[in-house]
């Protein structure tokens, strides 16, 4: 590939490297190259499956944030005198086992899967990010010892590590302790991602220019090898908020995940699992809208991944 | 090649002790008696409680414990139950329903899954493709447990296609139904493997010259592209296996097949440590074979990747 940094709009656009995808009216106007995130936005604006799923997530976390804003009800006032009714009138979503109301429930069920989601995902991505950086930037004895680590993690599969580990732990388990689970166990992906897309960048010839300019380890990492080496990264990040959400709600439903009285999306099919033949509403709801916010988030970390990845298109 | 070879098995042994260490680690730190958990609401004489305290070695310093369970694991014993029950036994009568479950959830995977992808793949951009896409995705999002219901709903139970649990002894029959809830989620990501894999080899060079010689497009794609696309997809698979295993925890709960995805889930419910010890390290070490396995047939196979 030829270096576009440093050539000017009109040299990136002569007739003999023209693609199809670059047309001379998307050229940026200021005569500064587009950096890779200018270019993806623009295209991904114009994505269907992009607009759809930032859409879902804005309304996910909209629904996580304020529940109020969606059911004036709460979730907890519960009467056995409306148990098991089916969706209708005054319950639109039904009752359960315990007369409380499903929407509301499905509602307040939100913020626990979106927060674990975030939560996970970004001290995963943290941990993963930097040791990642500092593994494929330093090489050498930390790099060994930093892969073999994550080779003795990555041996453990998420969802059985999860179960031995809060199995192990009994007693009480609140989001803090299973989100902190499910961080232990979800990095080594993200790692091995960044440090090979580091190993890539480092050995590129401005990072040598940095160097012999006599700038600091420090500097070259956040300026330099950061920003273009994270791209993966960020990509398999958001597939990963997905993924933690289904997590969560597969080991609440086991039974070893959050317990009563949290409301999560999980725990309502795991205590309906014996009436699901008779009310199915009680499987449906929550399963809709589990399925929709991973949907959202594996959605967009794929039109990301288009828009950002050109060997793709 | 052969120094690779030496140094992934060293690796193994490495993640193995490593891996059996975190995970005894992690069940060590269960609170509470589990003497006291078996006995119940009755009072335990104390001279049985000695006995049990010394047979399971629980007044031993914990890496001693790891040590006796560790040596007990190389020579093929996996601890036992509190009943008495040798784990191996328990994973002897268990584990073939459970191999059946997977080589049929396995099979389906590979079929649809790797038909579907070449479908998108040589077809890319057009309808088909985007269906596949769309589809895939929707796919992965529904979390097995709510598949399994959802289809023991409507197959099961709506349209009576498909008996809604396996049967005891379970039957080809109904081994169907949770075989294809389980393979589902892989399936779509094998189908999307395979398709983006094949795109990309079907811009490499080698096509382009194999087309210039001008061979028949069927040739070029059936011969030269399909086989090297594969590659991704079979490593896929590989990894896919430790997804199978925790998924295969859910689809026999749901569906009731006395495997050893259920068997995990009682011992995690009446906290058995040893047996969710036993049966999760036994997989674990298969995990890491079957991955040793793939790595270096890798290495045998593609000529293009030099290891050093």
């Amino acid at each position: 590939m030829t270096d576009t940094t440093n050539k000017t709009p009109t040299e990136i656009l002569a007739p003999d490297v023209v693609t199809p995808e670059v047309v001379p009216a998307q050229a940026p106007k200021q005569g500064k190259p587009a950096s890779l995130w200018t270019d993806a936005w623009r295209e991904l604006r114009r994505k269907p499956g992009f607009v759809i799923s930032a859409l879902l997530v804005i309304l996910m976390t909209i629904m996580a944030a304020f529940p109020q804003l969606f059911t004036s009800i709460d979730p907890r006032e519960c009467s056995l005198i409306n148990a098991l009714q089916t969706p209708g009138g005054e319950h639109w979503f039904g009752t359960d086992l315990q007369g409380c109301d499903y929407y509301a429930r499905t509602i307040y069920g939100a913020r626990t899967s979106v927060s674990i989601g975030l939560v996970v995902t970004f001290f995963a991505t943290l941990i993963a990010v930097t040791l990642g950086s500092l593994a494929g930037y330093k090489g050498g004895w930390l790099d060994s010892t930093l892969s073999r680590f994550t080779d003795i993690m990555f041996a453990i599969p998420l969802i059985l590590g999860a179960i031995v580990i809060l199995n192990a732990l009994g007693g009480s388990r609140g989001i803090w302790t299973v989100s902190a689970v499910l961080i232990i166990l979800g990095w080594p992906t993200m790692l091995r991602l960044m440090r090979s897309s580091v190993l890539s960048v480092r050995e590129l010839d401005y990072v040598d220019a940095a160097r012999a300019l006599g700038a600091s380890d420090w500097r070259i990492i956040t300026r330099h090898v950061l920003p273009n080496g994270i791209t993966p990264v960020i990509v398999y990040a958001t597939i990963t908020v997905g993924v933690i959400i289904t997590a969560e709600a597969s080991l609440s439903f086991l039974n070893v995940g959050l317990q009563l009285p949290a409301i999560s999306w999980g725990l309502m099919i795991s205590a309906a699992q014996n009436r699901i033949l008779t009310f199915p509403h009680l499987l449906f709801f929550p399963g809709i809208f589990l399925s929709v916010t991973v949907f959202a988030f594996i959605l967009m970390g794929d039109a990301l991944r288009d828009a950002l990845d050109p060997k793709l298109r | 090649m052969t120094s690779y070879i030496i140094r992934r098995v060293g690796q193994f042994v490495l993640v193995f002790f490593a891996a059996t260490f975190l995970i005894f680690a992690m069940v060590f730190a269960i609170p509470g008696d589990p003497i006291r958990a078996l006995a119940g609401e009755k009072q335990m004489p104390a001279s049985l409680r000695q006995t049990l305290t010394e047979r399971y070695h629980l007044d031993e310093p914990f890496l001693a414990q790891y040590w006796h369970y560790v040596s007990g694991v190389v020579q093929g014993d996996l601890g036992e139950s509190f009943n008495q029950r040798p784990v191996l036994d328990i994973i002897k009568e268990r584990f073939p329903r459970t191999l059946r479950l997977a080589i049929y959830a396995f099979i389906i995977e590979m079929v649809i899954g790797v038909t579907a992808g070449i479908w998108a793949g040589i077809r890319k951009d057009k309808f088909l493709d985007s269906l596949v896409k769309v589809s895939t995705v929707a796919v992965i999002s529904i979390p097995i447990f709510v598949l399994g219901f959802m289809a023991q709903l409507l197959i099961g139970v709506r349209l009576g296609w498909l008996p809604v649990t396996a049967g005891n002894p379970p039957s080809l029959h109904g081994y169907l139904l949770p075989a294809i809830v389980l393979a589902a989620v892989s399936l779509a990501y094998v189908a999307r493997l395979t398709r983006s894999s094949l795109v990309e080899n079907l811009r490499a060079d080698y096509v382009r010259t194999a087309k210039a010689k001008g061979l028949s497009k069927r040739r070029v794609t059936g011969i030269h592209t399909f086989r090297n696309s594969l590659i991704p997809v079979i490593t896929f698979l590989a990894i896919d296996l430790g997804a199978l295993m925790g998924g295969a925890i859910i689809t026999e709960t749901i569906f009731n097949i006395p495997g050893i995805g259920q068997e995990i889930y009682n011992a995690t419910r009446s906290q058995e440590g040893a047996v969710v010890v036993g049966i999760v390290t036994l997989l674990v070490i298969i995990y890491a074979v079957v991955n040793l396995v793939v790595d270096v047939m890798y290495a045998v196979l593609d000529p293009r990747i030099r290891y050093d």
